[in-house]
């Protein structure tokens, strides 16, 4: 059990580092998608029993993370009509080099952390310290909006994989995960009527620039 | 179930929005609904609700000591925005007027929230629901502001998150039964795993404070507030980063009660006094006004922090401070909104002579600006005097200084930008423009009543008042 749980929490530190080595859009995209899946089907593994709750939040977290967040950051992609993050604040090997650093200091400082037992042996907090890491790079490292948005998503993961270790206990705190990853509908849905507005408003913007300059 | 109503009616107006057909008849829901819930809150500030001990939601004494202001405000901004709502009717209001009420919902829900996941979903919520108000004006720097606002203030979210997992955390590993109500918090005190409470300390803080618009987390304070209308300004900058407050205040107590309440104020204070420097130092640079109004945002949760650094004294004078600053803040963004809409822009370098363009709009600015820079005998004043006391009486004649001296450079930028609007001769594609904006009572009496509110709590500050901000103050600091 602890295995399986582990080995997931170890692709999702290894998806951080690809990630944050791309310098293509799709690809970050689809880093941060499988990230998401991966994570979503982790409740699954926590239970001893089939719990139809804990499945129905899997199955959730993996079709909004997994497919619709994704597909929306696509569209707006596409309509935005940009492919690559070009000139980021952070280069793509300084910003490799910074998430591996961190990854190995989340490994490494969990040791001075007070943790249950049942927690001590697992990649939960790790993880979570890593994607938390990763998710600030790439938030203050990028120039575009949509790259920026998938290191709010690694942030958001870093989060979810840490709830994860009260799963048992609250619930409700879960829950609210699940109504963060609402935020970043919205999110979404916000640059892609930015780029609307740009796109079908453009006569009318242009104007009110000139009345303000 | 009175403490529900607060929650429910506003959220009854917000839905009647959405399915009301009538443009022109729609911001009437506003003053309707804002003004029950104000009726409501009043109703319970003076007959508190017995209070159910381990409930969800409950109108407890520091809801009591706070909601009742962010409702008044509310009020005053819901009667201006009908006069503005009709000014701007070029724009559809449907998903206005609805945001609008479903963010008082949204604040009374947060402000009685009395458990750690419920409170961070409410005041996320309510962070949601701004956004299509900051965006009302449909222009790239408003798409830009909101952009920021999600990005900074949407990070701040996760962060408080994952500050409550971590209180969460403290409580499973000393034992806890898993309920994460504030009152169960609290009662497992010392039982709390104290690394762990202090970790969320700081995530809860940096997280909230975002929210609050704490320096160095402010950024998305100026753009937002600038290009937002001045009537959504007003209630992020007195309802909003109210209902932050107070959720600072409340994982405080937890934090106090598991004995780390001298690293809580420690922090506390050293992150009031540099958003306090911080906004000086901007107000001193800024040469725009709606920006300026930003900045001293910043300052004034700056104020309020340290108020409550400062022991039971100090949270008696912040919540004090929490009804000067809403009430102050209603009254200076509202008269603001009228006068950007006369001069049709905002930098001193444009805008010049509006005593003239909007003689009552531009006195109301003036009178808002002494009150907001704590002049007597506005009610500023006497809280912040309160703060300055509080200070003393525990011993941190620095951090007075700092204030004091914080307050004399906000003072500084204030006048400054005021009187280079209001002053002069006013430009001539100015003028014509302000022919054409009519200082209609709709737009005048709200911030006029607002300011009168806060020179009366200044100057005859009611004893109903003071005993809720007593009882708060004592839920946050029990007796030993």
């Amino acid at each position: 059990m602890s295995e399986a749980v582990n080995f997931l929490i170890g692709l999702a530190m290894g998806l951080n580092l690809l990630a944050l080595g791309s310098g293509r859009l799709p690809s970050v995209i689809r880093t941060v998608a499988t990230q998401g899946m991966v994570l979503g089907l982790l409740p699954l593994f926590l239970e001893s029993r089939f719990n139809w709750f804990v499945a129905l939040l899997a199955f959730l977290t993996v079709s909004v993370k997994g497919f619709v967040i994704p597909t929306l950051l696509r569209r707006a992609m596409r309509s935005a009509n940009i492919e690559r993050e070009i000139e980021p604040f952070i280069g793509f090997v300084p910003s490799l080099l910074l998430g591996a650093l961190g990854t190995i200091a989340a490994i490494s400082c969990v040791r001075a952390l007070p943790l249950l037992p049942e927690h001590a042996g697992t990649l939960f907090v790790p993880g979570a310290l890593a994607s938390i890491f990763t998710g600030f790079i790439l938030l203050v490292g990028r120039v575009k909006a949509i790259s920026q948005v998938c290191g709010y998503l690694i942030l958001e993961n870093g989060i979810y994989l840490f709830g994860m270790l009260l799963i048992h206990s609250t619930p409700l705190l879960v829950e609210s995960g699940i109504l963060l990853d609402l935020t970043v509908g919205i999110f979404v849905i916000g640059i892609i009527v930015d780029r609307i507005q740009r796109a079908f408003d453009s006569l009318d913007t242009r104007k009110l620039t000139v009345l303000r300059e | 179930m009175k403490s529900l109503l607060l929650i429910f009616v506003p959220l009854l107006g917000s839905a009647l929005a959405v399915a009301w057909p009538r443009e022109r008849t729609r911001p009437l829901l506003l003053p309707i609904f804002g003004g029950a819930h104000t009726l409501l809150a009043f109703w319970m500030l003076f007959d508190p609700p017995p209070l159910a001990p381990n409930g969800w939601f409950g109108f407890d004494p520091l809801a009591r000591a706070v909601l009742p202001a962010v409702s008044l405000l509310f009020l005053g901004c819901a009667v201006y925005g009908v006069s503005y709502l009709r000014i701007r009717s070029e724009r559809p209001n449907r998903v206005f007027v609805a945001s609008l009420l479903l963010i008082l919902s949204l604040l009374s829900a947060g402000h009685q929230a009395r458990h750690l996941g419920l409170l961070w979903i409410t005041t996320e919520a309510a962070t949601l629901a701004t956004v299509p108000l900051l965006h009302f004006n449909g222009t790239p720097r408003a798409f830009e502001a909101t952009w920021k606002y999600l990005l900074i203030g949407g990070t701040g979210i996760a962060l408080s998150l994952l500050g409550s997992f971590c209180l969460g955390y403290a409580s499973f590993y000393g034992g806890g039964s898993g309920d994460l109500t504030f009152a169960a918090l609290v009662a497992q005190g010392a039982g709390l795993s104290r690394p762990w409470v202090l970790i969320a300390w700081v995530l809860v803080l940096v997280g909230y404070g975002t929210k609050m618009g704490l320096a160095p987390m402010h950024t998305w304070k100026p753009d937002a507030y600038g290009e937002a209308p001045g009537i959504v300004g007003a209630i992020l900058a007195g309802g909003v980063t109210t209902v932050a407050f107070t959720a600072i205040l409340r994982v405080r107590a937890v934090v106090e009660a598991a004995g780390e309440g001298g690293v809580a104020s420690t922090t506390m204070l050293a992150i009031g006094l540099f958003s306090m420097l911080i906004a000086a130092l901007l107000l001193l640079a800024t040469r725009d006004f709606k920006r300026m109004l930003a900045y001293s945002s910043v300052e004034h949760m700056g104020i309020l922090v340290i108020g409550a650094a400062l022991g039971r004294v100090g949270v008696w004078a912040a919540l004090f401070h929490v009804w000067s600053n809403s009430l102050t803040k209603g009254s200076l963004f509202l008269s603001a909104g009228n006068i950007r809409r006369a001069a049709g822009a905002r930098t001193i370098d444009e805008v010049c002579g509006m005593s003239a363009i909007t003689p009552r709009s531009a006195a109301l600015f003036v009178a808002g600006m002494f009150a907001v820079t704590a002049c007597p005998p506005f009610a500023p004043f006497f809280s912040e005097l309160r703060v300055l006391r509080a200070a003393f009486e525990t011993g941190h004649a620095i951090t007075a200084a700092v204030f004091l001296g914080g307050l004399l450079f906000a003072f500084f930028g204030l006048t400054r930008l005021v009187f280079a609007i209001v002053d002069g001769r006013p430009r001539v594609t100015a003028k014509s423009a302000g022919i054409l904006v009519r200082e209609t009572r709709g737009v005048i009496l709200p911030p006029l009543i607002l300011l009168g509110l806060a020179l009366w709590l200044g100057l005859a500050t009611p004893q109903v008042l003071q005993d809720a901000w007593t009882a708060a103050s004592e839920q946050l600091f029990p007796a030993q």
